[in-house]
Parts: structure tokens; C-alpha cells; sequence
């Protein structure tokens, strides 16, 4: 069927089944926003207030569902705005599509209005990116995009369109088919490798399982969960895999690395074998490299061949998807006549229950001051612990990834890669999007919250029910832990001075304000926010609490995992 | 130690600038880069000069391949292979070193492929090392350009680098 560029799009991305587009018009994509008007029929746009917030809504709803995130910027500044955007998805491997606009095929390279070279600015933070330059390439080139984005390692892919490509006609007919020879995902882990893996499982001592977020974006949940059950060892996740197995378990050890747990990351050093699952050995986890696991032998389950070996060499590289992968160890285990060594095992596990004894996570909470972490326990109660969390970045985000454990996968939502401040907000409103019944809660900061504010009004015009849990210090808290620690308390710009009334700023965008300034009614408030009287607000919970408190536990910058601070 | 890492990668605009992207991304420094169209219209070959520890070199090749518009990736270095490169060197040639050059460049097996009454331009081929090896005979006073091709190679026998 004849149709134009944009007409092409539209009908492309209700084929591929996309829900929501998230996204802001602007000069190089009238054409593609008229087709919107005219030709969609099950695509909901939403229209945001800045570039920035599309992407993380995109991305919001791609995390919570595993389904490719798809954001619709213009040209020029349009795109430069949903930078930050397309690496906080890029840095986390999450899979989105992104449109955008650009000016006339003729007028590229003349310093046209809202020029800018998209292609040669996100090559970065992409995992692909294309400028289409014959409408007659525009379907296969989606097609290509999305195929590209949710398969192998996940990641964002831009496609730049020229407006005069928008307008341009040309045959549509969804493609079936897509073939690219120079991209060839891996779909199956070698099988000897896997058994040799499973082997040396079984005659470990003191082995553990490392799990990223791998095994989040790789839905091996089920997987994971029967895997460290068979196994009977202990289980460590990284931020970004909270959720993959459930933190109630008693196999679970909590998260590991910088703000780990005391047993995850003792356990972990004192390991002689790490079965790591869809993580990266990045830095927050292994602290100084020189010091980790000395006595460790490593097994590396990871879809990414560029990701094994990179910082710490690996003893069995297993390349695969890691449902896959770990399908068949537990398929192995099944047969197998080897057993694992229990008494060995039984000594380790007396071992890490000391560790654990020590209750790290314990917090003071005398004062007349709301303590965050308490705040943080009180929300999990409230929801009883089954709310989609999404989080900014700094001491809130830890405080939530600590303090509200997750039984379930796609529950929690941050940016653990580029760690981009103002990501809470606008991903909570995409997860609310794709949930519409869920509790979608953001944690945040005063500092965060400010970065992306204005999407309050989106919420407004979409009736976005989201519950932003601020908890307002009145400092960067992050920054000011650090400059305590390691700046002799010279507190450089960390302090947030002339705070606006976020109970009134809640109210002015229409929405509801609440403020908690007391310990003793924290629970009662809290419990009203997430009670059906407000099931179809968005509430501005803002929280005032301790400025003095840090997060803990805390493996200083060069230090091991075994060199953690406690209190 | 050097590695030549040759690769085949769609021919189109923007592949050589996300290879040469991920180079200054990731810290990896290239010593030569060359890059041209091959027999099949949609392939060029690129070839590169780096250095680095082998598990250095292993990240760089893992990283090339994640490339979508990289094919096909070949660490000549890993095997027996030839490897060439062409250099013009224009020399100021007067005098008795008008004779001294032609000696030398017959010695190096180059080429004289431009001549003036002041200068010589000579032609050569060889591996990196014998044309370093030329440029050390002469004085550098006297050398007024170089223009070096860049490390092109193959892997020796029937291994070859095809799609």
C-alpha cells in the first residue's frame, strides 16, 4: 500500500505492537505527528514536558516489562535532550527504539535550524543506530531497530528520520523477515563448557552465586530460583538484579558491593568459587580489583562475549542467554550422580551466618528526626513490599535498594550504570503506563526530584496515579556523605537552599501534597497515601528527615569487600 | 606487541567511525589504520595496527565484533601471515647523494618514481620494519615528506578472511 514516510512509521510501529510512544513534536517531525492524528489506531502517544522524561518513561515501561521502550523526539535539540535518556537505557542494556526527527536529506551538513548530527552524537550510547536516506529502506530499517534492540544484549537504537523522507511515498508491507549477516546473537551457552561449569559447582567448598541484572533482562527468574535452590549455596545480586530472586529467601545475602551487605560481600571475598549470572564485574561491586576474591575460581554466565574477562579474568567463560544456560545446569543437576560436598557446605553456611549475625543493615532510630532507612520500611509496609519501585539517584536510591526488599523481578527501577539524577519520576509514570493498576512509587531526593519536576503536569494530563516518596534532607546527601568522608566535612555545594514548598508545588500541578515531619505519625500518613482514598492521585509525599545520616554499610573507593566501614 | 587486526565491514557511511569511536571510547590506540572497498561492493576491509597485552587485544577483537557493522574480525597477528605496507618518501637529492639514493633504494628493493633536479621520490614496500629500517639511512635533514599506506595483510595458505 502506497503511503507516505510517516504514514510508514505509524503503521509499522502498530504492526510490531507497540503500546505507547512516548514523546515531544517540534519542527522535523510535523509530518510523522500528523500521521499520528490521522493514520494510529491502538498507538497511545504520550505527550511529555521535556526530551529527557520520554526516554526515561520509555524506559520505565521497558524495565517493568521487558518489551522495547519507543520514544519520538525532533531534530536538533529534540535529540540532544533525549541523550541522557538513550545512555541511562544504553549503560543499563535496555532495550528502546528511538525516533528522531531530522532536517531535509538536502539540508544536511549546512548548518540548518535544529541541525545537529544525532548519528554521530549517539554512536556512544547506542547499540545501533541508523539515518534512513530512501523511504523505500524505512520499513526494513524499523525493522532492523527493533530486532536489534530486544535481541543478543539488549540496548537502545536510534533511527534518524529526515523530514523529507517523512513525505516521501513509498510501498508499505510489514516485514517478516529481517537479515543482517554481520549480527548474529548468540542463542545457546556452549554445552561442554556448561557441564564442566556444573562440575566444578558441585565440588566447591565455599562457592557462591553472583546474579546481575542479566538475569532480570533475560526473564530467568523461574530459572535462578530453581538453580540456587538445587545448588543449596548462597545467593548474591547486584543493584541492578534485586528482584531476581526473592530477598526473603533464606539463600539470599542481600545485595553486594559498595552499599552491599556485610554477608554478601565477606561471603563473596571468601569464596572459592564465584557463579557469576548475568553481571558484570563492575566497579561498585569489586571494589579495588587487586583485592578481589583471592581465592576464588570464576564461572561467568553472560550473553555478551565483550563482557567476560573484561576486569576480572574468568576460569569458565559460558557465552549464552542465561534462561538458556541455566536451564540446562539445572537439567544437568537432575541427572547427575555427583553431589556437592555438605558437610563443606554446611561449615560455609555457619560461617556467613555469623557475617549475617552482625546485622548490618541495623540502623539508631532515637531522635526527633525521621531516620530515611525507616521511612524507606515503613513505605514497604505500606505497599506490603509489592509495589514497582522506581528510584532517582543518591543516598535515596540506596537507602530503597537496602531497605525494600524485592521478592519479585521488574519490581525495582534505577539507573545503576550512568546513574542519571532525574530518572525516578519519568519512569515511574512509564510504569504506571504499563501497570496501570499497580502501585507505581518513585523514590527520590529534593535534589533528584528537582531534575525532572515539570513531568508532574504529564501526570496531571494522563492521570498517572504515581507515589513520589521524596525524602528531603535538604542536601545532596550523596555528595555530602562523601565530602564528610573524604573532604574533612568541607560540604562544596551540597546543601539545597531555597526549596520550593513541594506541598503546594504538588497542588499547584493539580495534584495532592502530603508532608511527614514526624516519626511517630510516619506509619499512619504513609498508610493513608497507599489506601484507596488516593488510588487515583499522584501523591507528593514529602518526607523531612535526618540530614546527618549516611548510608552504611560502605566499602570506601580502592578498598576490598572485605574492608568494609559498618557504622 | 604490535597486532594487525583485520576486519570486513559493511560499506557504509559511519562503520569506520564507530570502529575508530571505539578505539578512543575504550583507550585502545591505533598505531595505522587502512580502509578501502574489496571485490564485493557491499564489503570494505579495514585494516589496523595496535598494541597491547593479549587479553588487551582479546577485549579489542570481542569489542569489534559487537560492532554491528563489523562482519568479520581477524587477528593476523595470531598466525603465519604477510603483511605489507607501501611508502612514498620524497628525498632532497643532490650532488653525490643522487647516486647514494639510487644505490640505497635498489638495496631496499624500491622504486624511483619521481625524479627532479633537486629531488627523488621513491616508492616501497615491504613490511613496517623494513621501511622504518630505509628511513633510518637516511638523514633526517634531508627527507622532505613521507606518506605511509598504512599495515595491509593475510593470513598465509588457504585461510582467508571472507563472509
Amino acid at each position: 500500500m502506497e503511503m507516505t514516510g510517516a504514514q510508514i512509521l505509524v503503521h509499522y510501529l502498530e504492526d510490531e505492537g507497540v503500546e505507547h510512544i512516548w514523546g515531544y513534536p517540534g519542527g522535523a517531525v510535523l509530518p510523522i505527528y500528523d500521521a499520528l492524528d490521522t493514520d494510529a489506531d491502538k498507538l497511545n502517544h504520550i505527550l511529555v514536558r521535556h526530551e529527557q522524561a520520554a526516554v526515561h518513561a520509555a524506559d520505565g515501561y521497558a524495565r517493568s516489562t521487558g518489551k522495547p521502550g519507543v520514544v519520538l523526539v525532533t531534530s536538533g535539540p529534540g535529540a540532544t535532550n533525549a541523550v541522557t535518556g538513550i545512555a541511562t537505557a544504553y549503560m543499563d542494556s535496555i532495550p528502546m527504539v528511538c525516533i528522531t526527527g531530522q532536517v531535509p536529506t538536502a539540508m544536511i551538513g549546512l548548518d540548518a535550524f535544529q541541525e545537529i548530527d544525532t548519528v554521530g552524537i549517539t554512536r556512544p550510547i547506542v547499540k545501533h543506530n541508523f539515518l534512513v536516506k530512501d523511504v523505500n529502506d524505512l520499513a526494513d530499517t524499523l525493522k532492523k531497530a527493533f530486532y536489534l534492540a530486544t535481541t543478543g544484549r539488549p540496548g537502545p537504537v536510534v533511527v534518524d528520520i529526515p523530514k523529507d523522507i517523512q513525505t516521501a511515498k513509498s510501498s508499505y508491507v510489514y516485514p517478516q523477515e529481517v537479515d543482517m549477516r554481520s549480527y548474529l546473537p548468540v542463542t545457546k551457552g556452549h554445552s561442554g563448557q556448561i557441564k564442566k561449569a556444573v562440575e566444578m559447582m558441585l565440588s566447591a567448598k565455599r562457592p557462591i552465586l553472583y546474579s546481575g541484572g542479566g538475569s532480570v533482562l533475560g526473564d530467568a527468574s523461574a530459572e535462578l530460583t530453581k538453580l540456587t535452590h538445587k545448588l543449596g549455596f548462597p545467593i548474591v545480586q547486584t543493584l541492578m538484579g534485586l528482584g531476581a530472586f526473592p530477598a526473603s529467601d533464606k539463600q539470599s545475602l542481600g545485595m553486594l558491593g559498595m552499599h552491599g551487605t556485610y554477608e554478601a560481600n565477606l561471603s563473596m571475598h571468601h569464596s572459592d568459587l564465584i557463579i557469576a549470572i548475568g553481571a558484570r564485574f563492575d566497579d561498585r561491586v569489586t571494589g579495588n580489583l587487586e583485592k578481589f576474591c583471592p581465592d576464588a575460581k570464576i564461572i561467568h554466565v553472560d550473553i555478551d562475549p565483550a563482557s567476560i574477562s573484561k576486569n576480572v579474568i574468568v576460569d569458565i567463560p559460558i557465552v549464552g542467554p542465561v534462561k538458556q544456560v541455566l536451564t540446562e545446569m539445572n537439567a544437568i543437576l537432575d541427572e547427575t550422580t555427583l553431589k556437592s560436598d555438605k558437610e563443606a557446605l554446611a561449615d560455609w553456611w555457619s560461617q556467613i551466618e555469623e557475617w549475617r549475625a552482625t546485622n548490618c543493615l541495623r540502623y539508631d532510630t532515637i531522635g526527633s528526626k525521621i531516620k530515611p532507612q525507616a521511612a524507606v520500611e515503613s513505605v514497604w509496609r505500606a505497599t506490603n513490599g509489592d509495589a514497582y519501585v522506581s528510584s532517582d539517584v543518591g543516598q535515596h536510591q540506596m537507602y530503597a535498594a537496602q531497605y525494600y526488599p524485592f521478592d519479585k523481578p521488574r519490581r525495582w527501577i534505577n539507573s545503576g550504570g550512568l546513574g542519571t539524577m532525574g530518572f525516578g519520576l519519568p519512569a515511574a509514570m512509564g510504569v504506571q503506563m504499563a501497570h496501570p493498576e499497580a502501585t507505581s512509587i518513585c523514590i527520590t531526593g529534593e535534589g533528584s526530584i528537582q531534575m525532572n519536576i515539570q513531568e508532574l503536569s504529564t501526570c496531571l494530563q494522563y492521570g498517572l496515579p504515581v507515589k513520589i516518596i521524596c525524602l528531603n534532607n535538604g542536601f545532596l546527601g550523596m555528595v555530602r556523605q562523601w565530602q564528610e568522608f573524604f573532604y574533612e566535612r568541607r560540604y562544596s555545594m551540597s546543601y539545597m537552599d531555597s526549596l520550593p514548598d513541594f506541598v503546594k508545588l504538588a497542588e499547584s500541578y493539580g495534584h495532592v501534597g502530603v508532608r511527614i515531619e514526624d516519626p511517630k505519625t510516619l506509619d499512619a500518613q504513609l498508610e493513608e497515601v497507599f489506601s484507596d482514598k488516593y488510588k487515583d492521585r499522584l501523591v507528593f509525599v514529602d518526607i523531612l528527615t535526618d540530614q546527618q545520616e549516611n548510608v552504611y554499610p560502605m566499602i570506601p573507593a580502592g578498598a576490598g569487600l572485605n574492608e568494609m566501614i559498618l557504622v | 606487541m604490535k597486532h594487525i587486526i583485520s576486519m570486513l565491514m559493511e560499506n557504509e557511511s559511519g562503520a569506520l567511525s564507530r570502529v575508530a569511536g571505539l578505539f578512543s571510547a575504550r583507550g585502545y590506540n591505533i598505531h595505522a589504520l587502512t580502509v578501502a572497498p574489496t571485490e564485493d561492493d557491499s564489503l570494505s576491509r579495514l585494516t589496523l595496527v595496535t598494541s597491547g597485552t593479549s587479553a588487551q587485544i582479546e577485549q579489542v577483537v570481542k569489542h569489534l565484533n559487537r560492532l554491528v557493522d563489523v562482519v568479520k574480525v581477524l587477528d593476523l597477528t595470531e598466525g603465519e601471515h604477510i603483511e605489507r605496507e607501501l611508502m612514498l618518501i620524497k628525498l632532497s637529492a643532490t650532488g653525490d647523494m643522487r647516486e647514494e639514493y639510487k644505490r640505497l633504494a635498489d638495496i631496499f628493493r624500491g622504486d624511483i618514481v619521481d625524479v627532479t633536479s633537486t629531488t627523488y621520490t621513491i616508492q616501497m614496500v615491504g613490511k613496517s620494519q623494513k621501511l622504518d629500517a630505509f628511513i633510518d639511512t637516511i638523514d633526517p635533514v634531508l627527507i622532505l615528506e613521507t606518506v605511509r599506506s598504512g599495515t595491509v595483510g593475510v593470513m598465509r595458505g588457504e585461510k582467508s578472511l571472507h563472509v
